[in-house]
């Protein structure tokens, strides 16, 4: 059976099902921003009657697809530095100009990829700690805080099963209660000033993950 | 008034010791990969480089930085696939960075260029790089005080200039340009072409002739 036939709901979602749930949610006319990994795959997804704009850090509003082979232009690029095309209606500006757009709260929706979340809505997701990391930040912190909606994709537990959703997060901060909303393979959370509130549930239900993380849910 | 220079080793050839030099480019889009040349054959060393990555590959930044000749970085984003370059010389500790959230370095850079003391900003508040530094409350939202980055030098790339020294970009290319020309004492530009003065639209110039002091084809 492929993806598109399984009935939303009943097992958790696949990646491009998640990066779908986040297109789907996006509303029509919204300046938006994706990050860098998970969240640049949500643009495939976003219909073009959505009349979605895709802002990108480097410099860009109007930012289109990925070129055709050998049509790739080292002069346009997006935030990951990888080939992109413009779209009618598409404009450039400098770096200055690309981060007023987002901390003077211009952009509508910018979706993030993350270590973890807390339920407070505070975001770790430039830097695990690890003495050994090189630290990088980009443009994380100053999306976080920018945009009017934040977005964040993850899987819900970390591969040594540790829920991504904690009280507190114990990797350093990108921002304090800057989230909205938490897209997961299992269910979409909305953080809310009177808590977390489970939206949707993926093969799995409100009393299993209320057993299963550390912060109070409601429904 | 701008000088059109003969090859880039006039261009950067008054770079001394010790400089801070603001290196425009967003990864290899816009990052003046000639000036670095002709600066990593001038010789100068103990700089202090601000740009948002620290170097690609083997060339550009991070040949300089190969070159043993940068004390620190100022970068948002040092950590890429192909860093190796930095990455070697920050785990054995030859070289210093200063990490800075992308749209700080740039409000830092755009601060000093237009003669901003220092400013408050909500980015970073309540993470690992806004700790020790001034912070204040204005209208319910917790701001920290951020300080210009002032440059000795600016090397940057465009893509066209006129005669007096007026620059236009080409696509994502612009990035930190126009910011970095307005933020050091002296403004080099690479560009791929200098025309005639009345050649480009006034429109259409994203840096005005009087932030540019060299110019160079190449």
């Amino acid at each position: 059976m492929s993806t598109s036939e399984k009935p939303l709901g009943t097992q958790p979602l696949g990646k491009d099902e998640m990066a779908a749930l986040v297109a789907r949610d996006i509303p029509a006319g919204s300046f938006v921003n994706l990050g860098i990994g998970q969240p640049t795959s949500v643009a495939d997804h976003l219909r073009a009657d959505q009349g979605v704009v895709l802002h990108t850090e480097n410099g860009m509003l109007g930012m289109g697809p990925r070129p055709a082979p050998g049509e790739e232009d080292p002069e346009l690029t997006n935030a990951g530095k990888q080939p992109v095309t413009e779209l009618p209606g598409a404009s450039y500006f400098d770096s200055a100009a690309s981060f007023a757009m987002m901390r003077g709260g211009h952009l509508d929706v910018c979706v993030l990829g993350a270590f973890q979340v807390s339920a407070g809505g505070d975001l770790a997701n430039w830097h695990t700690g690890a003495p050994d990391a090189i630290p990088a930040v980009g443009g994380a912190m100053d999306l976080a805080l920018g945009a009017k909606s934040v977005f964040v994709m993850m899987t819900l537990f970390a591969k040594d099963g540790t829920p991504k959703l904690v009280p507190s997060c114990t990797y350093p901060l990108t921002g304090v209660g800057c989230v909205d909303r938490v897209y997961t393979e299992l269910a979409v959370f909305d953080l809310r000033p009177e808590g977390v509130v489970v939206r949707e549930t993926f093969g799995t239900s409100y009393d299993e993950l209320a057993a299963r993380l550390e912060v109070p849910l409601l429904r | 008034m701008t000088t059109l220079c003969a090859d880039p080793d006039e261009a950067v050839a008054e770079v001394r010791d010790g400089s801070t030099v603001l290196v425009g480019g967003f990864g290899m889009a816009g990052m003046p990969v000639q000036l670095i040349d002709a600066l990593i054959r001038q010789g100068a060393t103990d700089l202090t480089v601000v740009s948002n990555n620290a170097g690609n590959g083997d060339t550009g930044l991070a040949a300089l930085l190969a070159q043993g000749r940068v004390r620190k970085v100022i970068c948002s984003f040092p950590r890429q696939a192909d860093s190796w370059v930095f990455d070697g010389l920050y785990r054995s500790g030859e070289i210093e960075l200063e990490l800075v959230p992308q749209g700080n370095l740039a409000e830092r850079m755009r601060a000093a260029g237009a003669g901003i003391g220092a400013f408050f900003t909500p980015t970073g508040v309540g993470t690992p790089l806004a700790e020790g530094k001034e912070t204040r409350e204005i209208d319910g939202r917790t701001y920290v005080l951020e300080m210009p980055i002032h440059g000795d030098v600016a090397l940057i790339g465009a893509h066209r200039a006129d005669r007096a020294g007026n620059l236009v970009y080409r696509r994502t290319a612009r990035n930190f340009g126009p910011v970095m020309a307005t933020a050091a004492t002296s403004v080099v530009a690479q560009v791929s072409e200098v025309v005639e003065i009345g050649d480009l639209d006034p429109e259409t110039v994203v840096t005005p002739s009087v932030f540019v002091d060299k110019v160079v084809a190449v």
